[in-house]
């Protein structure tokens, strides 16, 4: 290798692809992939029953059972093949803006694999849980001290649902203090779907709250859409597009004026960690996605965990049940009379808050700190790195951008699709395209803080390449080294194809 | 001098520098200037110093020994969440980082092994189920439950939806949380005491009390007490009859033997994922069940399809998420719901689990658990003070056991201490039925560990 430092891009990757049938289209009679134990007194009870049946026949499903038949390494060998047509954060680097695709690491899998945390059931007497109630009721308080909350419900089981909780809150809150009329809930144009999706779910209208041309929520803006019927506002700080929005103690006191409560969607908590706290800029209610800044994996889609935070006013209503103790013994408490109740079935996605109480403890404090400033410090350092004749830094003015950076491809007509599709060929992931809304063909990137600097760099010149490429026309049928070309969508819907037969 | 971290590879002085000069930024703390002052922290975080991952493990290894799990404390618990063995293959696919530390397939091209493995859990869990659509995960049981009844008010247009009395707590907890900003008005069905079965007499009155406003139905089939219901095809009929959906809340494994919910008339089948290769992990994460019989209901359910295409060029059959116009990403607070991320590496595992079973083993795990369940049911009913089962009706997996001396609570509390969990007190919910708890048997239970169970209980009824 010379040493030269950018010559022209890596081109090192090639998907693999295997021609792969479904499940359907293989198997043979008779073959099966795991013996089902059986305990021979059991079996010789059954048989002494002489053949009585356990369940009436017209009660029992009639024929086969569904599925194929498959030997245990044709099944591995089946979803194994599939692995490898897969993209994720440890093939490549995937900076999905506000996705936060950091490093997840392995030590907290391991930890989570204890039989000891797989084989608790939920039920349990919370006398033969003690060490799980102990490091929850623990990261409750961490993740207060992170956020400037007063108490942490650990139980909604991703972001989307934290925030319904969050909104049902101030919902029961403004109920319960004689303001049950107030029906809007602010939002800004800029905001994640979930917002305006969750606040519609909690029974709320949307008025949606205009960023200006520098991609910030103005207190005038905010203030132009306060009634007497406004419930609250959510925000995400820093925005969608990268940016902290200076007005955030302005407009939480004008919201609080107004009568209203202030919601705060911790998706993009990554930048913040150790800087400043939500509690601080007078949020009342937080939620935080353990799987984006507590480094828990995203499983290809899931599962996450939504914890949801409050302050003094409106800690009461926290979903239940909340881990409490009382001398040097945990409970899980349901009995808090004001709270909006249960969003799961069962405690919560435990699992995956044993993996961010690890995550936690691995860093500490200053890690913590570290984490955000170069986080923030890679995702300013990959944007000066572009090629400005090619993407445009379309709003914030000189404001620093905080974990992700948001460009807009220049030349329109799809410029920021062919893009993404272009650089799945080498072998990284697309930034999040065409969102914000706001932003006319954009491309949404956050590296995080776990990207070394060589990677940044061989992304931003990728990117710089692909829209001299763009320029020429050359961006047409992209992509070509992964695994399937570009993809019919379109005929995807046209006809619906949602299951095949077995 | 920063000391380096093995997550932080641009934690080092001089990296710091070029980056920093590149920028065009003095210090980092330049790149947070414009964070305004009062909303700076200024101090640490009061959080623990970071630790090195071999003691942080020390550590939590520590902590979770307190937990008391199988083999040194048995679990007969169930309600929702199933003690089940899981294949090390599960394990083995589950662990595969290409799977675990991906997104949702929003690239199709460079994801197409988790949108096949989505599609192929769609395809199982349709024909296990009867249904049409499946998607390809919800939160859990119970969110599932609450969406459809959401969405069976919002496409009926109507406030009131049924639910069977007999339905797991946190089910009807979670169920009346979802429900209760739309101001769906919840209208309990009685149970027969004897058969554990649905009440019909009361599902009439409570339908003809409605006035043609009942949305939907929902009840479990087996229930909490575990009872098969007997007569769901006429509860079904009465709510069809009566303009609204029948929604049916399953465990997956009952399928192996037991009808499907197509079979008898439901439109929505919702349920828990978890005992198809997803261990406990004390609540979660698990997976919610959520599929509709009716092509037309897809389009307004929650939570993400995967469907199948081919390539642009016709050259190959692909992959890629489909009908996302409901999806809050789009639809925004028009969205069918505002369900994001999901649970689909639970997704995956499920559909990893039944194929390793299979035809021939999925339908053996089911006769053993009704066998295992059975056995265990009989020789309980054999110790004084019991009565197992409660309840006539045939039942599946679980099944509730009267105590004719004792408090249920009471009797939970000293099996624990015995090392048994088991008997999840049913009275506070279920008044009318006395002093019961619930029991839960299956595969993983051997018939010595059975004995365990009965030899404690003895002592304790």
């Amino acid at each position: 290798m010379d040493d030269a430092p950018s010559q022209k891009p890596r081109r090192r990757f090639r998907q693999a692809f295997w021609d792969e049938p479904l499940l359907s289209e293989i198997g043979r009679k008779g073959r099966l992939g795991f013996i089902v134990p059986e305990d021979p007194k059991i079996k010789e009870w059954a048989k002494a029953k002489g053949g009585q049946p356990l369940v009436p026949q017209a009660l029992r499903r009639s024929g086969d059972t569904p599925l194929p038949e498959l030997s245990e390494l044709q099944v591995l060998r089946h979803f194994n093949r599939l692995s490898q047509m897969n993209f994720s954060v440890e093939t490549g680097m995937y900076p999905l803006g506000s996705c936060t695709m950091k490093y997840n690491p392995k030590v907290s899998e391991a930890i989570a694999s204890s039989p000891k945390m797989r084989e608790a059931h939920p039920l349990q007497h919370d006398s033969t849980v003690q060490g799980l109630l102990q490091v929850f009721y623990e990261l409750s308080g961490m993740l207060c001290e992170i956020t400037g909350m007063k108490r942490f419900a650990l139980s909604t089981a991703a972001g989307a649902q934290g925030e319904f909780a969050g909104v049902l809150m101030i919902r029961k809150y403004l109920r319960d203090n004689g303001r049950g009329d107030r029906k809007e809930i602010l939002v800004a144009d800029s905001a994640h779907g979930t917002n305006p999706a969750s606040a519609a779910m909690a029974g709320f209208e949307v008025v949606k709250v205009p960023s200006d041309e520098s991609g910030l929520v103005k207190i005038e803006a905010v203030k132009a859409k306060l009634t007497p019927r406004t419930a609250g506002m959510m925000l995400t700080v820093p925005n969608t597009l990268g940016l902290f929005e200076p007005d955030v103690s302005e407009i939480s006191k004008a919201v609080h004026d107004a009568g209203g409560m202030m919601y705060y969607d911790g998706a993009n908590m990554n930048a913040l960690l150790g800087k400043a706290r939500p509690g601080d800029m007078g949020f009342d209610v937080v939620h935080l996605n353990l799987h984006k800044t507590f480094a828990t994996p995203h499983g290809g889609g899931g599962p996450g965990a939504g914890p949801v935070g409050a302050s003094g006013e409106l800690e009461d209503y926290l979903p239940v049940p909340m881990v409490e103790k009382s001398g040097e013994e945990y409970r899980l408490d349901y009995a808090r009379p004001k709270s909006i109740g249960r969003l799961k079935g069962f405690y919560a996605n435990s699992a995956i808050l044993l993996r961010a109480y690890s995550y936690i403890r691995l860093l500490g404090a200053d890690g913590l700190d570290n984490v955000s400033s170069l986080a923030v410090l890679g995702a300013n350092y990959l944007l000066s790195k572009l090629n400005t004749q090619g993407y445009s830094i379309p709003v914030g003015g000189g404001i620093r951008r905080k974990h992700e950076a948001i460009v807009s491809v220049r030349g329109g007509h799809g410029g920021a699709g062919k893009i993404a599709k272009a650089l799945l060929d080498y072998g990284v992931h697309s930034p999040t395209v065409y969102f914000p809304l706001t932003v006319e063909e954009a491309l949404m990137i956050e590296p995080t803080e776990t990207e070394t600097i060589e990677s940044l760099d061989d992304y931003a010149e990728v990117l710089n390449s692909l829209f001299e490429k763009l320029k020429a026309g050359e961006l047409e049928d992209e992509p070509k080294n992964t695994s399937v070309g570009r993809i019919d969508e379109v005929k995807a819907s046209h006809p619906l194809t949602l299951k095949v037969k077995w | 001098m920063v000391e380096a971290h093995p997550f932080l590879p641009n934690l080092e002085d001089e990296t710091i520098e070029r980056m920093l000069k590149q920028v065009k930024a003095s210090s980092v703390a330049d790149l947070f200037s414009d964070i305004p002052e009062g909303l700076r922290l200024k101090r640490k975080l009061a959080i623990p110093d970071g630790q090195g991952e071999a003691i942080v493990r020390r550590e939590l290894h520590a902590r979770l020994g307190k937990n008391k799990t199988p083999p040194d404390q048995l679990c007969f618990l169930g309600g929702g969440v199933y003690p089940h063995y899981i294949p090390a293959a599960v394990d083995s696919i589950l662990s595969r980082q290409e799977f675990y530390t991906a997104y949702t397939p929003y690239q199709p091209e460079i994801s197409q092994g988790m949108l096949q493995a989505l599609f192929e859990y769609q395809s199982m869990m349709c024909d296990l189920l009867g249904m049409q659509v499946c998607n390809s995960s919800m939160y859990d049981w119970s969110s599932a439950a609450g969406e459809a009844v959401r969405m069976a008010s919002r496409v009926k247009g109507r406030g009131t939806v049924l639910f069977a009395k007999s339905i797991g707590e946190g089910r009807l907890e979670v169920i009346k949380t979802y429900a209760e900003p739309m101001g769906v008005k919840l209208q309990p069905v009685e149970f027969d005491t004897k058969t554990g079965g649905i009440d019909l007499v009361s599902l009439k009155s409570k339908l003809a009390a409605a006035g043609g406003d009942v949305a939907a139905l929902y009840l479990e089939n087996p229930n909490v007490f575990g009872v098969i219901e007997e007569r769901v095809d006429g509860a079904i009929e009465m709510v069809h009859a009566a303009g609204g959906l029948a929604i049916v809340g399953v465990n997956p494994i009952s399928l192996s033997v037991l009808r499907d919910p197509g079979g008898y008339g439901a439109d929505v089948a919702v349920g828990e994922g978890q005992p198809l290769g997803v261990p406990m992990n004390f609540g979660g994460p698990h997976m919610g069940i959520f599929a509709v019989k009716d092509i037309g209901l897809a389009r307004s359910m929650p939570g993400r399809l995967i469907g199948m295409t081919t390539t642009k060029d016709g050259s190959e059959k692909a992959f890629c998420m489909v009908l996302q116009t409901r999806e809050q990403h789009i639809r925004r607070e028009a969205a069918t719901s505002n369900i994001c991320t999901n649970q689909a590496l639970l997704a995956l595992a499920a559909a990893t689990y039944m194929s390793l079973l299979g035809k021939n083993g999925f339908k053996r795990l089911g006769e053993v658990n009704l066998a295992n369940s059975h056995y265990a049911a009989e020789r309980i009913g054999e110790l004084h003070g019991v009565r197992a089962p409660l309840f006539t009706g045939p039942f599946f997996g679980e099944f509730t056991v009267g105590y004719e001396r004792r408090k249920a609570p009471w009797v939970f509390a000293e099996l624990a201490k015995r090392g048994v969990m088991g008997g999840y007190p049913l009275t506070q919910h279920f008044t009318q039925i006395g002093e019961a708890g619930s029991f839960c048997v299956t595969e993983v239970h051997s018939s010595a560990d059975i004995g365990r169970l009965v030899d404690a209980l003895g002592e304790v009824v």
